[in-house]
């Protein structure tokens, strides 16, 4: 008797507790007319970053097309007058993209950033691949100060030998004076 | 000429039910997901149309232009026709359902009935029976395991559940002193039978949900076990027979509580046909609440509760009804 009891007790609860749910206020989130802020690191739609002085950052090392899971990342790689490589297209097929951000930790240089804009829905497929024009955006991204070949030691137009960011000055091999 | 009017009445009452029936179906729909949606803190579909009313015709529109597939190793004539079985049997129950007082036109009365049979009861129970056929074959038919657990289970559960929906309803005929739902809704001129037969009326709802296949009673479809169950591998409008006998099913039921423990169509101040809309809404949405509340029975429980509760009780019901009838 006493669990039959209980077992009604337990039923009043589940239902009282369902009904006060019908008066509040729902948690749902409608999308389209409120945006949740997502987090800077949120991964969706990549760009190609510039460094501080406006230069693409991008030097065509091939590593982001090599490490995508998914191999939806291709280019071409090209070499300026003063040493500095570049990517003569760069093509993203954003409907193989899973996301995954592979290409940002493999980048040396910082370029390829994912962003957390996600809305490109396209009816068309081919809509979704994306072109060097499409993907490169005036900003350093998340990565604002850094510049590649500053560090590197290449020499371009950025820097001349020993020039770098804690690069030494060159040693003359041939001498053993100190 | 007489038989020719009576027959063009009939006709208008059947389009009227059957389009009646049909239309709050889709919307019954709506409401459980609104209401179910509320009752979990969430909107509910509220994207077509204001506060989703036209949600009911997009997934016609949606369920009409889906591929029919039919599974290359399926029984192909049992598997088309099950799902015709079961929303069959849902809509003829309402044959003999009363929702209003007769009315007079042009000096020729009508009753609000589409056929007043005097075993209106039986034919209830036969039709209710029948709908097992339809899950069964359905489940059977499809020739995967999933559909054949769940049409096994749909066929254990509702034959074990008819007994005490059956027998609930024996104290009410015993009051009613007739197998006639119009003239059981006559009897209930004084008071609702829900007042004298409370653990009828309990035993009946518990029953009808079992039979209705709804939530703490799913097991034929049970989703997270057997996929779909006994329409895991219905699309279309075929899986849309189906969905549509499950809810004209919670209309059929909501009316039969209604005309066996509330009063029919009785009530004040409103007119009969509304009273009665009323109560199957109410009882569809207390169906709903249930749905979201309580958890699926485990399959053992479920036999448990049929056959060594609900059926005692029911048993000893008719007889203390008796009892007190002969005093």
């Amino acid at each position: 008797m006493k669990s039959a009891w209980e077992a009604v007790a337990a039923l009043a609860t589940g239902f009282a507790t369902t009904f006060k749910h019908l008066f509040r206020k729902p948690i749902t989130e409608e999308y389209p007319e409120y945006k949740r802020p997502l987090p800077e690191r949120t991964r969706a739609v990549i760009i190609l970053t510039r460094d501080p002085d406006g230069g693409e950052r991008c030097v065509a090392c091939y590593l982001c097309s090599a490490t995508c899971p998914v191999s939806c990342i291709s280019m071409q790689s090209a070499e300026r007058e003063d040493g500095r490589r570049y990517a003569s297209w760069f093509r993203i097929n954003f409907a193989r993209c899973i996301y995954c951000g592979l290409c940002e930790q493999a980048c040396p240089t910082s370029a390829i950033q994912l962003t957390p804009y996600f809305e490109t829905c396209e009816r068309d497929i081919l809509k979704l691949v994306y072109e060097k024009e499409d993907l490169l955006v005036d900003h350093g991204g998340k990565d604002n100060e850094y510049n590649f070949y500053k560090y590197a030691g290449v020499v371009t137009k950025v820097g001349d030998k020993g020039a770098h960011i804690k690069e030494a000055e060159p040693v003359d091999i041939k001498s053993n004076l100190p | 000429m007489d038989w020719i009017v009576g027959f063009l009445v009939l006709i208008i009452k059947l389009a009227l039910v059957l389009g009646g029936l049909l239309l709050l179906a889709a919307y019954l729909v709506l409401l459980e997901r609104k209401f179910l949606g509320r009752l979990q803190i969430r909107y509910g579909p509220n994207r077509a149309g204001p506060f989703g009313v036209l949600q009911p015709l997009a997934d016609t529109i949606k369920m009409l232009t889906k591929e029919d597939a039919v599974p290359e190793a399926a029984d192909r004539v049992l598997f088309l026709l099950a799902p015709a079985v079961v929303a069959a049997e849902a809509l003829l129950i309402f044959a003999v359902v009363p929702f209003g007082t007769s009315v007079t036109l042009l000096g020729k009365k009508i009753p609000m009935v589409i056929t007043d049979l005097n075993v209106g009861l039986l034919f209830v129970f036969a039709l209710a029976s029948l709908g097992v056929y339809g899950v069964a074959l359905g489940g059977w038919a499809s020739n995967s395991k999933y559909s054949l657990l769940g049409g096994i289970r749909g066929a254990a559960q509702m034959i074990s559940y008819e007994l005490s929906l059956g027998l609930s309803l024996v104290p009410i005929v015993m009051l009613a002193r007739s197998f006639s739902l119009v003239d059981i809704v006559r009897a209930q001129a004084n008071y609702p039978f829900i007042l004298v037969q409370p653990v009828s009326f309990t035993i009946f709802f518990i029953s009808a949900m079992a039979e209705t296949k709804r939530i703490p009673f799913d097991l034929p479809e049970a989703e997270n076990e057997l996929g779909a169950g006994y329409h895991t591998e219905y699309s279309g409008m075929r899986f849309g027979l189906f969905f549509l006998g499950e809810y004209v099913n919670l209309q059929v039921f909501g009316a039969l509580v209604a005309v066996f423990f509330l009063g029919g169509w009785r009530g004040p101040i409103l007119p009969p046909v509304v009273w009665f809309l009323v109560k199957i809404l109410a009882v569809s949405i207390l169906m709903i609440w249930v749905r979201g509340t309580l958890p699926r029975l485990r399959y053992d429980q479920l036999m448990h509760l049929g056959w060594k509760v609900l059926i005692p009780v029911a048993l000893l019901n008719i007889v203390i009804t008796g009892a007190v009838l002969l005093l």
